[in-house]
């Protein structure tokens, strides 16, 4: 889930900070820039784990702060490709199941990654997911229908249940402000454009074992 | 939540210095799979953090900080909810030479360390073609070790234990 990635900076520490120690410092600038912030085609970064090499600092004309290049490793979520997760269900909508793990929100489970799997004992004939024609707008539900011999069950995805699934894709999205556009672009007045997050990752529950953890744990 | 930060917008006057620049990919899988950290790993290193943080006290509120805090609690609020939070080194290292006989990749050893199967099914999901790899009798002292060796939540050795007691307490009258 976790990974170490090496990166390379150059930290400013302005003049009324020199009392520190400069470890302590650069440490605190690091934190503060990369913590919970997501790198594009890295991942979301945790928090400083190790400076490994510190370069001479620098002081430049009509700056007075120090300009220090450091090699530093960093603490990165990043779970790596078909890894097994377990998050809570953030809530349903037409697009999926949104799952969240507390730190990290953007997960989604596209209505086709539960499929109807031919090789599967007799018993789980059906697998269907449906969005639940019964509940009103503000309650949607995906709902997991599978047939057994004594008849069709119906196994809700509740908002808030643990919910055990694999990582199937991700995507990373540069969101660095572009410059302003053309003369009959929208005006200040008028909505800002749609947030994209950053980084999105895609699950899967298609297969044994993968879903709501109440499904499969035995009594 | 998240704040994208590209590469490249650190600018220092008068100089051109190589932009924040990342060694690591989704297909280096090689590199990749070299820095991966467990679970309980991170587990230490937030709470070591956090103690420190406690200790120097003074600008945690600053809104620079805020980011870092808000991470730290949400991480060790999740990690702590997993197995994870009761491993240590040793154990770590025991499981690690215990799994040694098995021929299981580095991802999936991470992954049996982070989660801690109980069942077979799960044991199907972390390793990759375990029908063809592993027998049935293998895959049985998979999960006595993985068991036996990692700690589980308190709560439910507890909930095994009054379980068993129940039933001994019927057997009783008969």
């Amino acid at each position: 889930m976790f990974v170490l990635v090496e990166m390379v900076d150059t930290v400013r520490i302005p003049p009324w900070q020199f009392e520190r120690k400069l470890n302590d410092s650069i440490a605190e600038e690091l934190n503060k820039k990369l913590a919970n912030k997501v790198v594009y085609n890295v991942g979301l970064c945790i928090c400083l784990f190790d400076i490994t090499k510190l370069e001479d600092a620098y002081v430049f004309p009509g700056d007075g702060a120090s300009h220090t290049k450091v090699h530093f490793r960093c603490v990165v979520f990043h779970p790596f490709l078909d890894e097994i997760l377990i998050g809570k269900i953030k809530g349903c909508s037409p697009e999926g199941v949104h799952v969240s793990l507390g730190f990290f929100d953007d997960i989604l489970i596209p209505p086709e990654s539960l499929q109807q799997p031919a090789k599967f004992p007799s018993h789980y004939l059906v697998a269907a997911l449906t969005l639940d024609p019964l509940s009103d707008e503000a309650e949607q539900v995906w709902v997991w229908e599978y047939e057994t011999e004594e008849g069709a069950h119906d196994l809700y995805m509740d908002t808030g249940e643990e919910i055990r699934f694999r990582v199937v894709d991700e995507s990373f999205v540069d969101t660095s402000p572009t410059g302003p556009s053309s003369a009959d672009a929208t005006t200040s007045s008028e909505e800002l454009p749609k947030k994209e997050a950053p980084y999105t990752l895609v699950g899967s529950i298609s297969e044994p074992g993968l879903g709501l953890l109440s499904w499969w744990t035995s009594n | 939540m998240e704040v994208h930060l590209s590469p490249g917008w650190i600018q220092t006057p008068g100089r051109s210095d190589p932009p924040v620049s990342a060694r690591s990919s989704w297909d280096d899988r090689k590199d990749a799979n070299s820095a991966l950290l467990s679970n309980y790993e991170v587990f230490q290193l937030l709470t070591d953090l956090k103690e420190q943080r406690k200790e120097s006290g003074k600008n945690k509120h600053s809104s620079g900080q805020q980011n870092l805090n808000t991470i730290t609690y949400e991480t060790l609020k999740y990690i702590s909810k997993t197995p994870c939070r009761h491993q240590s080194p040793e154990i770590v290292r025991e499981f690690l030479t215990a799994l040694k006989s098995h021929k299981l990749t580095k991802a999936e050893k991470l992954q049996l360390l982070n989660h801690r199967p109980v069942t077979a099914v799960e044991i199907q999901l972390m390793v990759e073609e375990s029908e063809e790899r592993l027998t049935e009798e293998q895959i049985e002292a998979l999960l006595h070790t993985v068991t036996s060796i990692l700690p589980a939540e308190p709560e439910a050795e507890q909930k095994k234990n009054t379980n068993s007691n129940v039933a001994m307490d019927e057997e009783d009258p008969a």
